[in-house]
């Protein structure tokens, strides 16, 4: 049986598909048969940041309709071989999921794969709640400005009562909260809120902060994600954050600002 | 006396509306055996005769309508009349047992009764897990943090253990006690209730009433934000104190 993590967060732009993608190939990189799955239909663009945009022959859509079987929609990484991308459909409405037909794949997906990441569209229609509907984890990303935070609250909220485990009476979704786009010199200019204030807010189990970072852009601009940059900040927080979740022991990092050389030279904070 | 004050109107006014809730036993039917119905009646009332002597009570069909079986409304009042309860009500009647009952001059009740339409929605909104149950019959517990967008309504005392989120609204029929932060919407007595009151731990709100007498955030003073309060009504002003000053 897999396990389901939804990748979520209410507003859009906050790094939900940036995560999907560094999670995906992470746990991946660590030796479990993951797929990851593109729900935003319309808009998709988890291929591209995966670079496999050309290799894109059925898509999510297909394969709900019965047009194409999984194995033929399924794409491989060509990083690593763990991992499988199942792109979305970038021609056909909304409309085109189904609470059956996502049921029925993900169904299938599970007999054969460990982890299923699910990245979803922003907002919190119809996609979105398809997204989340079967999750058994919830990865909610959020930045650290008070409308992200809002939205990302509002999202927790659907999860504890709109999803498959809720409706069922099961045990709740396990969530966690994603702290990206962090800048700590904007925290400290009082631009953004900290740590401390998000999880005040949200009162969520943090499993990583990840820096804003140069690193993000040029990762996608070349189609591989992040997490395989190890020099990359960014790279090294999303391979703490699998480890985290697989329940390894990591210190929570980027949460301080970087010393500059001044700050190195003299030992200031 | 009596005749000068048919010609001379009263300036003091002899008469007030006003919405108060009560407490009504709902009796609700799952077959239509009269006799079954008056003995187990009896029973029932010989556990706290005290308590059912002259008891008003709603009796409820809709379990019977959901099952097709008739039953006469007529000698229905009259076991229950014989058993010494007061029927004062009809809820989940056909068009033909409502018409009986208002022959009886026996009220009609929605199956949604004291709720605004659109509350019992947004009830279905909120989680109903392990977390939220039901201490004894008046009193909601609520364990797990209410986010935004969700909605909570309790007949009776509200008791959240969680923090209350921005954009969240609670409502309860008599007094809310929060053990945490409160940053959204708290509504006591939302019936008309104007002693209930709402406790908590650590005052953000965005807005607190009772009984219809609110104040937004803005009207909340600084000396008792971040701080843990009760808030109560005084002849229609809500004060919010220091939950260690009485
Ligand atoms: N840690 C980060 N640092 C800098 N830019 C980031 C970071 N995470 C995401 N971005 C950028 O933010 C934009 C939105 O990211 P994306 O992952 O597509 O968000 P979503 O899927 O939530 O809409 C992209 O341009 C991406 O490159
Ligand atoms: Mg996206």
């Amino acid at each position: 049986m897999a396990r389901i993590i939804v990748v979520t967060s209410g507003k859009g732009g906050v790094g939900k598909t940036t995560t999907s993608a560094a999670i995906a190939m992470g746990l991946a990189k660590k030796g479990h048969k993951t797929a990851v799955i593109d729900f935003d239909v319309g808009l998709r663009n988890l291929d591209l940041i995966m670079g496999c945009e050309r290799r894109v022959v059925y898509d999510f859509v297909n394969v709900i309709n019965g047009e194409a079987t999984l194995n033929q929609a399924l794409i491989k990484d060509k990083h690593c071989d763990k991992l499988f991308i199942l792109p979305a459909s970038q021609t056909r409405d909304k409309d085109a999921l189904t609470q059956e037909g996502v049921g029925k794949v993900l169904d299938d997906l599970s007999k054969d794969f460990k982890y299923i990441v699910c990245d979803s569209p922003a907002g919190i229609e119809k996609g979105a709640h398809l997204a989340m509907y079967f999750a058994d984890d919830a990865f909610v990303v959020t930045n650290p400005e008070v409308s992200s935070v809002r939205d990302s609250d509002r999202m927790l909220g659907l999860l504890s009562s709109k999803s498959r485990r809720a409706e069922q009476n099961e045990e709740p979704i396990k969530e966690y909260l994603l702290l990206s786009r962090y800048a700590p010199d904007r925290v400290k200019l009082g631009d953004m809120l900290s740590v401390d204030d998000v999880q005040d807010i949200l009162s969520l189990h943090l499993l990583g902060v990840i820096p804003e970072s140069k690193s993000v852009l040029t990762a996608s601009n070349s189609g591989v994600p992040v997490i395989l940059d190890e020099k990359s900040d960014a790279g090294q927080a999303y391979a703490d954050i699998v480890s985290r979740y697989l329940g390894e022991e990591r210190p929570h990092r980027f949460i301080d600002e970087k010393k500059g050389l001044f700050g190195k030279l003299f030992g200031g904070k | 006396m009596s005749t000068d004050s048919q010609n001379t109107p009263h300036t003091a006014s002899v008469l007030e509306f006003k919405s108060s809730t009560f407490s009504v036993p709902v009796l609700v039917l799952s077959n239509n055996d009269l006799k079954a119905i008056e003995q187990q009646l009896q029973q029932k009332i010989q556990l706290a005769p005290e308590f059912f002597k002259n008891s008003p009570i709603v009796f409820d069909l809709q379990e019977l309508n959901k099952q097709e079986v008739e039953i006469d409304i007529t000698s229905l009042a009259n076991v229950i009349r014989k058993s010494g309860l007061v029927p004062i009500g009809i809820r989940g009647g056909n068009e033909e047992q409502i018409q009986t009952a208002l022959a009886l001059q026996i009220p009609v009740y929605s199956i949604h009764n004291s709720l605004s339409s659109d509350t019992p929605k947004q009830k279905k909104n909120v989680p109903l897990t392990a977390s939220e149950q039901k201490i004894e019959n008046s009193t909601t517990l609520i364990t797990q943090p209410i986010r935004s967008g969700q909605r909570i309504y309790a007949a009776g005392d509200l008791i959240v253990m969680a923090q209350v989120s921005a954009g969240a609204e609670i409502m309860a029929e008599g007094n809310i006690h929060i053990y945490n932060t409160l940053r959204g919407r708290a509504l006591a007595g939302v019936q008309g209730n104007p002693d209930a009151r709402i406790f908590c731990f650590d005052l953000q709100a965005e807005l607190i009433s009772i009984a219809g007498n609110y104040k937004i955030s803005e009207d909340i003073n600084d000396s008792t934000r971040n701080r843990p309060v009760q808030i109560y009504l005084q002849e229609h002003t809500l004060f919010i104190k220091d939950i260690r000053e009485h």
